[in-house]
């Protein structure tokens, strides 16, 4: 037995391949952008070590902050209304529901497993005031809510919460179904015994549900944040990160240095600016769940 | 009373499930349509009759054609040895008995975390030197590179029950490792396999941002690249082409779901709840 399992030629035949693969592709590039986070140009082309200066120049650089901003405003309505929205929907879909939960929960799950770039486009088109009408402002005026009508991503201060919106509807149903599954694990006796001891349906949340959902939510929160830190493609196919740069997050704007403008070495700063708000962020999260088990 | 609550109840579960769904319902009726009805009727109304040219223009005229045969070879390509991977390193790591396994595991899982972005850049001057860029051969790698490490970690949980004692018999008849590998291991994994493949294959066809970059030459371009850029070619008059476009790329998905939503379901929820 151990001889089989320990048989060296196939270890390296299972492993090296792939681990060649993904240390070429996925670790050395992370050290490789860190290296040209130092120089400036971009390679073959005024390609000059600077040492930290992109860094300091990352903190006057206008439109870095502007993209920050964005960026950080998206993750919370983002996160928040994903994991929020799903764990109201996954309650709805325990308490109210005797019937066709199958049904409920195949179509609430539906809109997940479209393409970004597609629920984009459509949704472009939902917004859509010109040259006719999108579905959201032909219906807003058929019901009479004429003053309503506006552009919604073609303006800056409605943009970005456009973009939230759809973002929200997509992923909604993903979590409703992670929490649903989580609730169903949830022993009934512990729910009719607190109902027994007077607990009124807030009360049974607050004191009982949250609790015992505690690890999914917050495993549900870096799982959002992670997908809403990266934001990109939704951002790209619904405005390309207009009006002006209303909706331009950080890969946005690293996108456009690097590779519109060229400065490849300032781009790799805005790499790592990512790298690590991805990676402290989920840190944050994860803490919380620590605390609770000592 | 209590009819009436549970009723409010019923129309509230109706409304949100109309929400999600009616967007597109909206969509296909909206492929249908000719353009002199977008600016006759509301954007709401339905479509007058079945105007099925608007898919044959996308097709033909929209190169969708072109851009579904390249997202199929690069999403099939890069799922097999995802799979081949996956299943291989993830059984290596848990199983096998060998002094750096946990290391190996952990450099593995590092990947889950690190952002796509991060590694953009000199992904394309990598593959600018080679001369792999344009070409299929570096979107498949780096969808293989970027699909192991979710993959291995999921294998790796699946494995982690995997029964000892299975093996053990195997060995006693005589099975060599590579026999075993794929005479008992590979069959008795068959549900990690399909989650894996499920997750994946959304996460693959969907993908935007290593396509958009290493792709410019548009007759390798994919499925979402080409949707991006669909509404300068056709000009942004042309709704009905644009939304026939957008309806196309959706029917495989809406196809797998379809047919596997419970696999669906699980394999695209495994990723966050193992993940």
């Amino acid at each position: 037995m151990n001889k089989v399992l320990g048989n060296k030629k196939a270890i390296a035949l299972f492993v090296v391949p792939a681990l060649i693969l993904y240390a070429i592709l996925v670790l050395v590039p992370v050290v490789w952008s860190l290296y040209y986070s130092l120089y400036s140009g971009s390679p073959g082309l005024q390609w000059e070590f600077t040492g930290l200066d992109n860094y300091v120049k990352l903190f006057h650089d206008k439109n870095f902050v502007n993209s920050l901003i964005v960026n950080v405003k998206y993750v919370l309505a983002v996160t928040v209304g994903q994991v929020g929205l799903g764990l109201l929907l996954a309650l709805m879909f325990k308490f109210w529901l005797s019937r066709c939960k199958t049904i409920v929960r195949t179509l609430v799950f539906f809109p997940v497993v479209l393409p970004t770039v597609a629920v984009g486009q459509l949704f472009a088109k939902i917004y859509e005031i010109q040259p006719n009408y999108g579905l959201l402002n032909s219906l807003l005026s058929a019901v009479g809510l004429d003053n309503l009508v506006q552009a919604w991503i073609g303006q800056e201060s409605t943009a970005l919460w456009a973009l939230c919106v759809m973002d929200v509807w997509v992923a909604m149903g993903f979590y409703s179904v992670i929490f649903y599954g989580a609730l169903l694990d949830i022993p009934d006796d512990i729910l009719e015994a607190a109902r027994i001891d007077g607990a009124g349906s807030f009360g049974l949340f607050r004191h009982i549900l949250l609790p015992l959902l505690r690890p999914m939510i917050i495993t549900c929160l870096v799982f959002s944040f992670s997908g809403t830190v990266k934001m990109f493609e939704s951002s790209l196919a619904l405005t390309g990160g207009g009006p002006g740069s209303a909706t331009k997050s950080l890969s946005m704007y690293m996108y456009d240095v690097s590779f519109t403008y060229n400065n490849v070495g300032y781009g790799s700063v805005v790499a790592i600016v990512i790298f690590l708000i991805c990676i402290l962020g989920s840190m944050l999260i994860n803490r919380f769940d620590v605390k609770e088990k000592y | 009373m209590k009819k009436v609550k549970s009723g409010i109840k019923g129309v509230i579960i109706f409304l949100i499930c109309v929400l999600e769904v009616y967007p597109l319902f909206w969509m296909l009726t909206a492929s249908l349509k000719q353009q002199h009805e977008w600016s006759d009727n509301p954007a709401y109304a339905l479509n007058e009759g079945f105007y099925f040219e608007n898919y044959v223009d996308a097709w033909t005229r929209g190169n969708m054609s072109t851009y579904f045969l390249n997202s199929l070879i690069c999403t099939v390509v890069s799922l097999l040895f995802i799979v081949i991977f996956a299943t291989t390193v993830g059984f290596a790591v848990t199983k096998m008995k060998w002094k750096m396994k946990d290391t190996v595991a952990k450099i593995f899982s590092l990947g889950i975390m690190i952002p796509v972005a991060t590694c953009l850049i000199p992904l394309f001057q990598i593959y600018n030197r080679t001369g792999l860029l344009n070409t299929r051969i570096c979107l498949i790698i780096t969808y293989i590179a970027f699909g192991l490490s979710l993959s291995i970690y999921l294998v790796q949980g699946y494995l982690r029950s995997f029964p000892d004692d299975i093996m053990e018999a195997a060995v006693i008849d005589g099975c060599g490792i590579y026999k075993m590998m794929w005479h008992i291991v590979v069959p008795l994994m068959k549900n990690a396999i399909v989650t894996v493949l499920v997750l994946q294959f959304f996460f693959k066809w969907n993908d935007l941002l290593f396509s958009m970059t290493f792709i410019s030459d548009s007759s390798l371009k994919t499925v979402q690249t080409g949707l991006l850029y669909f509404s300068d070619e056709f000009g942004n008059k042309n709704w009905g082409a644009i939304f026939a476009s957008v309806s196309m790329s959706v029917f495989p998905m809406l196809l797998v779901y379809m047919g596997l939503n419970k696999k669906v379901m699980e394999g695209m929820t495994a990723g966050a709840v193992k993940g």
